[in-house]
Formats: structure tokens, sequence, C-alpha cells
């Protein structure tokens, strides 16, 4: 599946396009399929995102995990501070990342 | 003079001027062409350009004009300063993808007339061009420089 | 230390308001991304991985407890609580929202500090020896020098579009402490009949493609200094490729034309220039020279330090450094604890390190290159309170220069631009060491995690660079690269290995090198006694 993701122009955070919208959580990325070059373009545009590209990714139970560990760090986290990433409750997440 | 003047020229471009003289209306030639046909009273430096190679020729150019193909190439800043402090009193043109934040630049290093791709916002210029108090450095303008502010 | 006048105060306050007005184009769309990103670099912001990143301007790495507190507030109102201490002497913090740089900008200035040229293809901050007015062996403190060309690089109207960005090194002793010839410029202080002036070095740098800078003047003193660097950057501005990023760096310039022909030149556009007006009188430099005097150090501070306590003699014998005044030391704080992340501290550790260079140290701090900060003037008699407080606070490692003293860079962990993590692997190599290091000797290891060596792999002891292979990290090995001022490139051992991998390949290296050792030599000497063959046998077999 294709993901298509940026930082939000204002905060810098990480974000993943929904379908209508954009989340700081790669659970609700959608595949954009061969949409992704023309959202990508009028999201910007919009200054809705910066910097926005598309990516590769998986689908998986636990939701769409991104095929590059780049992209992975950038939807957790980093890897070295479990306790600044978006579960920091969560132990396992590191492995999700490696 | 500290705001410019926006002139649009017959070949439909608009320039903003630093200076009062009338607009030089010669096209200009490229170096290579100058050099070779020694009348011309102005030429356009390319990026890549000498400037050095106009210096025995100053004295019969009355407009410069250096090319700025992306605002990420710096050359024509030096290209400027070398006119300048070789004495050019001409008019100094940058042309092409000029960026309302490097005009203050670009007066520091001795250009007094700016021929932007894109136009530039006159009230951001204004701004800029008045932000800065002193310069640390003494260039190609009048600018004094802070330390010669602290010791005369 | 230098102390900004209404000129200074007025030139950082303008650029708060320019960069406030930058920032308001950008979020209302007048400014593009593309053009708005070499304008948010020359102020040192970046987006990163998870968020913008702001590099704060540690000028000559010389700061007062004012300043640091300062640093300490920002990590606590503007990020996550922490800062990053950098290869180049500056702060960089993680967790910025672009809405709020302007506000960080106006409070820095406050205690006049700011971001400018920290990141962009211009000149940037000037570094220098962290142990500057307090080393034994300088023929003078390098940052009046350092300072005066940080006022004249400043919004240098013709070199803030070069072809690349522009690094530059001072120092005044032998003993280099700052990577000097690893820099685009590195310009050494030397006093010749009774004068001081500089040497100057053109086109180090590591990168891609790692150069060992050359010596392109012999002596140029100060009242010629800015227009000799005027000339050096103008030919670089001209000529320098910009057709390659990756060639466009001044080193590539010098190794495609020579150095002969770089000198050549630069001597002719000296020449040129050099009664144009462009320096600054010698007053200026005695101006900003007298605010370095120094402090009055009390003229009977006792000598003897008391031992008795080991830890602290242990602490004592490797961070602590000879100051050229009788009952002084200098203090290195560790900023690599076993485990943690080499140059990260927390809010508190800086108000805690500001509050003891208060107290016992004169009101100065030193950030270092290799990631450390540096308390320059302290009381021996002060020596055991300090490593009292600091080992409260876990910042008393006893590591300098030991194995566990990693230089390394962000990594994929934060980085837009890494290939490979290196945190995690700096911490697996500093908890296998940390029981043998200190009989290992002085061993510097530095860590990339990738190609452009902000982690100054090359000039590693032992370097590692990680590398992306199929999309997974993988590091590669380099052995006898040094930054001091015995300076070389490291070599690559042969093949990568993984995170595992790669940690039990040093340990090889190491036994090797304890079996091989002669008297009291470095693992940096019995390398070049021996060279790679021997370590290449202890790794592949």
């Amino acid at each position: 599946m294709k993901l298509l993701t940026g930082n939000d122009l204002s905060t810098g955070d990480v974000v993943w396009w929904t379908g209508r919208d954009w989340s700081r959580h790669v659970e609700d990325a959608v595949d954009v399929g061969g949409q992704g070059e023309a959202i990508l373009r009028a999201e910007e545009g919009a200054r809705r995102v910066n910097v926005p590209y598309l990516i590769d990714a998986e689908a998986t139970e636990q939701g769409p995990r991104p095929a590059h560990i780049k992209d992975r760090i950038r939807a957790l986290g980093p890897t070295v501070r479990p306790d600044l990433t978006l579960k920091p409750a969560d132990a396992d997440a590191g492995a999700w990342v490696i | 003079m500290v705001d410019p003047i926006t002139v649009n020229t017959n070949a439909g471009e608009t320039l903003l001027r630093f200076r009062d003289d009338v607009v030089h209306d010669e096209p200009a030639v490229t170096l290579d062409a100058f050099l070779g046909q020694t009348n011309a009273t102005a030429v356009r430096l390319e990026a890549g350009d000498d400037a050095r190679e106009l210096l025995p020729h100053l004295g019969q150019i009355a407009l410069v004009e250096i090319s700025f193909p992306t605002f990420r190439d710096g050359r024509g800043y030096s290209a400027a300063r070398i006119l300048r402090e070789a004495g050019f009193e001409g008019e100094l043109r940058a042309a092409g993808d000029v960026l309302v934040d490097q005009i203050p630049h670009m007066r520091r290093c001795g250009f007094d007339s700016f021929a932007p791709e894109k136009p530039v916002d006159a009230a951001t210029l204004t701004k800029l061009l008045a932000l800065y108090p002193q310069p640390y450095q003494k260039a190609a303008d009048a600018r004094v420089p802070v330390w010669k502010l602290r010791h005369g | 230390m230098y102390r900004y006048d209404e000129y200074d105060q007025s030139i950082v306050d303008a650029r708060v308001e320019e960069f406030r007005d930058q920032v308001e184009r950008r979020l209302s769309g007048a400014l593009t991304e593309d053009q708005f990103k070499p304008l948010r670099l020359m102020n040192g912001l970046y987006l990163q991985l998870h968020a913008y990143m702001l590099r704060v301007a540690v000028p000559y790495g010389t700061l007062d407890s004012r300043q640091m507190r300062m640093l300490g507030h920002i990590a606590r109102k503007y990020d996550r609580g922490y800062g990053h201490f950098t290869t180049r002497q500056n702060i960089q913090y993680n967790w910025i929202k672009l809405a709020d740089a302007p506000d960080i900008l106006a409070e820095l200035a406050t205690v006049q500090m700011h971001a400018i040229q920290t990141s962009g293809n211009c000149i940037r901050n000037i570094s220098s020896d962290q142990f500057a007015g307090a080393a034994a062996d300088e023929v003078a403190d390098p940052r009046p020098w350092a300072e005066l060309l940080r006022q004249w690089s400043t919004f240098h109207p013709e070199f803030t579009y070069l072809p690349r960005k522009f690094k530059i090194a001072v120092i005044a002793a032998d003993e280099d402490r700052a990577a000097m010839r690893l820099h685009d410029i590195g310009i050494q202080l030397l006093e010749r009949d009774g004068v001081l002036g500089a040497k100057i070095f053109v086109g180090g740098g590591m990168g891609r493609t790692p150069m060992i800078a050359h010596e392109v003047k012999d002596f140029i003193t100060a009242d010629h200094l800015m227009s000799y660097l005027e000339a050096c950057l103008r030919v670089y501005n001209r000529y320098g490729r910009r057709d390659n990023i990756y060639k466009a760096r001044i080193k590539i310039l010098l190794h495609e034309i020579g150095v002969d022909a770089y000198r050549d030149q630069v001597e002719a556009e000296f020449a040129a220039i050099r009664d144009l007006g462009i320096d600054p009188p010698l007053a200026e430099l005695a101006r900003i020279t007298a605010m370095f005097a120094g402090p009055d150090f009390a003229s009977d501070a006792p000598d003897s330090v008391d031992r008795s306590d080991p830890d602290f003699a242990v602490w004592l014998d490797q961070n602590v450094a000879a100051h050229k005044q009788p009952g002084h030391a200098i203090v290195t704080i560790s900023l690599k604890p076993i485990g943690g992340i080499p140059g990260d501290a927390s809010a508190d550790q800086i108000d805690l390190m500001a509050d003891l260079a208060e107290r016992y140290g004169h009101d100065e701090l030193r950030v270092t290159h290799a990631q450390n900060i540096v308390l320059p003037h302290v009381r021996k008699a002060d020596l055991y309170a300090i490593w009292t407080a600091l080992r409260d606070a876990r910042l008393a490692e006893a590591n300098l220069d030991l194995i566990s003293d990693i230089i390394a860079c962000p990594g994929l962990d934060y980085c837009s631009l890494a290939n490979a993590r290196s945190i995690p692997l700096a911490q697996k190599i500093g908890e296998r060491f940390a029981g043998r290091q200190r009989e290992l000797g002085e061993l510097k290891l530095k860590i990339s995690g990738c190609i452009n060596a902000c982690g100054h792999h090359h000039a590693g002891h032992i370097g590692i660079l990680g590398v992306d292979k199929k999309g997974t990290e993988n590091y590669q090995l380099l052995l006898g690269g040094s930054g001091a001022e015995d300076v070389s490139l490291g070599k690559i051992t042969g093949p990568g290995f993984d995170e595992d991998g790669v940690v039990d390949a040093i340990e090889r290296v190491t036994d090797r090198y304890v079996a091989l050792r002669e008297a009291d030599e470095r693992f940096l000497d019995t390398y070049r006694r021996v060279g790679m063959q021997p370590f290449k046998e202890a790794i592949y077999g």
C-alpha cells in the first residue's frame, strides 16, 4: 500500500493522510493508491501539510507499517527515548520499529 | 536612496531602481559579444562570467546586468563587488531569480537596480531595507560598519 | 567574556524581527517551502524526522551561567526538557514548533544569544579551543580573533549564498582541541618576532570526501586578516562547484585546481582588496581582547587536592586538566554517561552546570567539539564539591577521551538525512567497555549515522559509519583517524556489520591492541606502528 506523510507546517508534527484529513497516528493512515501525487499537491498548496511525500507500507493487523525504518521511526518517535514516543506506555513499541 | 523607484521598461520589464538617472535602453550584450565589439555600453554577465574582464572597459559601460539563474547561486554578489571596487559607477542590475529577502544584501554588494522574475512585495522590501541599523562589515555601499562607529 | 554593546544588540534584535516576519510570510503562504528553507536554515531551523529542530549558536563555545540557564529555560518551555550539544559547540533542540521559533530567538536575544548562521550555505558559527584562556600551552586567547570573525561573518553580504556551508575554527596552541585542520578554514595563532599573527589552512573537512586542510598562508597579521579571508572566500564563491552538491565544498575546489593555484588566486584577489579599507582597525581587536582579560584568579589558591575518595581520584585523573594559573584547574563535565545519549543534557542538568559555573567557576562554561561541557576556571580546593554535585546529577562519568566518551551524531533517531541509528550503538559500546575503558587508555571513538560525517567518524581513532544496506542498518568500521594536532583520516577495515557485529569487532580490535601495545602506546600509536593488517586479521579472521 501507499501512504502519504509529511509534517505539519506550523508544529512540525509528523502527520499521515487519513483520506479526509491529517493524523499524527500512522494507524489512521489510508492507502492512497494512485491518487497520492494529486492529494499531495492539493494539500501542500493549501499549506495543510509541509514537505509531503509518498511511501510504501505493508497492511498489518495493527494497521499500516511503513516499509522503511526511517518512516517507522517517524511514526513512533526516537527509539532511544521511549518516553517521548507516541506510545510511552507500550514497552514493545520499539520492536515494531526494528 | 532608501526606497526604489519602480520603472516599466520598453521591453516590458519592471525595474526597481535605486538611482534617478534615465534608464539605459540599449540592449545588454553578452560578455563575449562585448569583448569582440567594444562599442557597446550595456553588458549582461552570466553567473559564471568573469567580471574582471570588464575592468579595462568600465569607462564606456553604462549598465551591467548580472544574471541570477537561481536565487541559490551567489556568484553575482562577488561580481558586483568586483565592479564597484574597481570604481564602476554605472547601473548595476540584478536580473532573474531575485527574492525580496536578498535585495538588502545585494544593495550592500553594489547593485542599484533589480529586475526580479517574479514581482517583489514593496512593503516587505521597504521594511527589510530599514531593518538593520548598521552592518558589521564594510562593503560596496556607503553604509558605515560598526567598527567604524566604534572607533571613528 | 565578550559583552554586546548597543550595536551588537541592535543587530541581533533586528534579526529576531526579520525572522518573525519571514515565519509569518511562510505561514501565510507568501513564501514557498523552497524559498523559505534557505531563510530558516540561515537561522538554524531545520525540519527533521519528528519536528522542527533549532540549532542555537554558542560562539566559539563560550557562555556564562545566565546564558546557560536560558538554554535550560528554552528546553523546558519550548522543547521537551532537554537539549543536545553538538560537535560544532552549539546546542540543538529537537521538538520545536515553527510558530514558536521567533519567540525563542527573542528570548535568546535578551542574553546576547542567537541562532544566526548555524546552518545554510554561509559562514557558520566560528569554533575554537574549549580551553581557550585557561590552557597552559596557548600563545594567546584565540577567542578575541574568533569574535572578530563572528562579527565579520555575520550577515556578510557577499557570502550568504556560497556553493556550500563554510566552517572556520581558530586555535592558539600546538595541541589542537578543535579539529582545526578538518575545517574549511583553520586558523592557528602564533607569534613571530613578538607579533601575533595567524597561519591559515584551507580545504579541510569531513563529509563524504574527507580532506585535511592545506597551509595556504604562512603568517598574516590581524590588520589584514579580514581582507585576506575575504579573498579566500571570494575565490571560493566564484569558482567553487555549484553543479553537484557533493562536490561543492571548498576542499573539492582546492583538490581540483591544486593548492598552489588556489593560493595564487587568493593572493591576486588579496592584492586587489587589501587596501580598500575592509579591515577593522587594530583598536577593534584590542577592544575585544580587553573583554577576554579573564577573571582575577586568587594568587594564594592551594595547589594540593585531597585524593582520599577513590572515585573522586579517578575522575580527577581523567576529567581535570592543568590550568595556567597555580591552584586552579579545568574541569570537563562528561555528557557521556554509560548507556546515555552522547551530548544530551536535561534542563535540570543544564541549570546545575550553570549553578556550578556561577558558584565555583568565575561564571564561565564552554562547549567542546566532543560534546562535553567545560568549567574552565575552578579552584582546586573546590574540585571535590563540584564533583559531588556532578555525581548527584549523573554528570560525573570519569571517561574523558576514553572509549565511552563517544562523539555521536543524532542519527536515524532524529535526523532526516541519517541512514542508520548512532545513539543505540554508542550506548551498547559504552556498556560493553565500561569496565575496561581505563585499561584501554585514550581511545577516541566517533559514530556517524550517514556519510555526511557529523559524528566525525573519519577523525576517530576508531570510527563507525552507519549505512543503509537494502533497508537495514549496517555499520562500517574505520581505524586510525585523528582530529587533533596529529590529524589523520581513518581507513575502512573491510565489510560492514550489524549493530551487535560492530561492537564485537571493536572488542576484537581492542583485544589485539592490548596484545600488541608497547609501553604506554595509545591505540592510535599502536595502529600507526603496526598498520591495518593485524587488526583486519583480528576482525575477519
